[in-house]
């Protein structure tokens, strides 16, 4: 009987149906990883091809190249892509890894200013160069 | 979603059978056994590869940031990563920034498949490990040979 279930649980009928769990965010981490992780197949062959494409070329021929639509596009979706989802994986292995609470919260907080600094690093750069501001 | 694989899956299923002691001083505590326990295999390696392939890109990604930053700044600091980037120490980190993205690619493809529910047989697992190391390393040097012969 339904009541009778209502009695053996903690658990409310209203967190049962939010369906979010302990962590209070459900399954939005693990999708977004996965999400990420689809999108990034064919956006990180991209990207390292057309930086391994580039090594050793002059200052004209790097800033040309990266200055074209496409690749200044394919690029910059790497880089939002990729950066989410190495956030994510870094956020697994601190919560896996680190078990002091304070350290386990600096950890965390340190892991989101690191993804953004690297991206804001790069798009800055890729819109500069693409915008051809140089 | 089953994570049979997983070693924080792994250590509940066995804390499930330890019980709490009633109200006595605590006893050193039986511990899960950890990676020296087991015997090497193809999934436990691959899955040790897959995190520390993830770890070193983070840290990777920020050398090629640094290099897009020179690039947008000016002449002299682009000529000095370019320079950098193309010294053989250079050269041989970018290849293994691109071999651990690209495992860590085939790796994470592994896991869509399991996260689809199938590929858990022992034969299909296994196979599915090697086929990790394996296209990985072909992987590496067919894009840095289309690269290299595109330039």
């Amino acid at each position: 009987m339904a009541s009778d279930h209502v009695n053996q649980t903690m658990r409310t009928e209203m967190s049962r149906v939010k369906g979010l769990g302990a962590a209070k965010s459900g399954t939005e981490h693990f999708w977004q990883h996965r999400i990420t992780a689809i999108a990034n197949i064919p956006l990180a062959i991209a990207f390292i091809a057309i930086v391994i494409s580039l090594q050793g070329k002059s200052r004209e021929a790097v800033l040309h190249t990266l200055s074209q639509p496409l690749v200044a596009i394919l690029m910059l979706l790497f880089v939002c892509s990729g950066l989410f989802h190495m956030r994510l994986g870094m956020q697994v292995i601190i919560e896996d890894y680190v078990h002091g609470e304070a350290t386990k919260i600096a950890a965390l907080i340190a892991n989101t200013f690191f993804a953004i600094l690297v991206g804001v690093m790069c798009v800055y750069a890729l819109l500069r160069i693409g915008f051809g501001a140089i | 979603m089953r994570y049979l694989l997983s070693w924080n899956g792994y250590k509940e299923e066995m804390m499930t059978d330890i019980k709490a002691p009633a109200a006595r001083p605590m006893a050193p505590r039986p511990l899960s056994p950890h990676l020296e326990i087991y015997r090497v295999t193809w999934t436990m390696a691959m899955s040790i590869f897959h995190r520390i392939t993830g770890s070193a890109l983070y840290v990777g990604t920020l050398m090629i940031a640094a290099w897009l930053v020179a690039a947008a700044s000016g002449r002299s600091s682009f000529e000095t990563a370019q320079w950098a980037m193309g010294s053989l120490l250079g050269q041989l980190v970018l290849f293994g920034y691109t071999w651990a993205l690209l495992h860590h690619m085939l790796g994470g493809v592994r896991h869509l498949i399991w996260d689809s529910g199938t590929g858990y047989e022992r034969s299909t697992r296994m196979n599915l490990a090697r086929f990790t190391f394996i296209g990985s390393v072909s992987l590496t040097i067919v894009v840095w040979a289309i690269a290299l012969y595109l330039r």
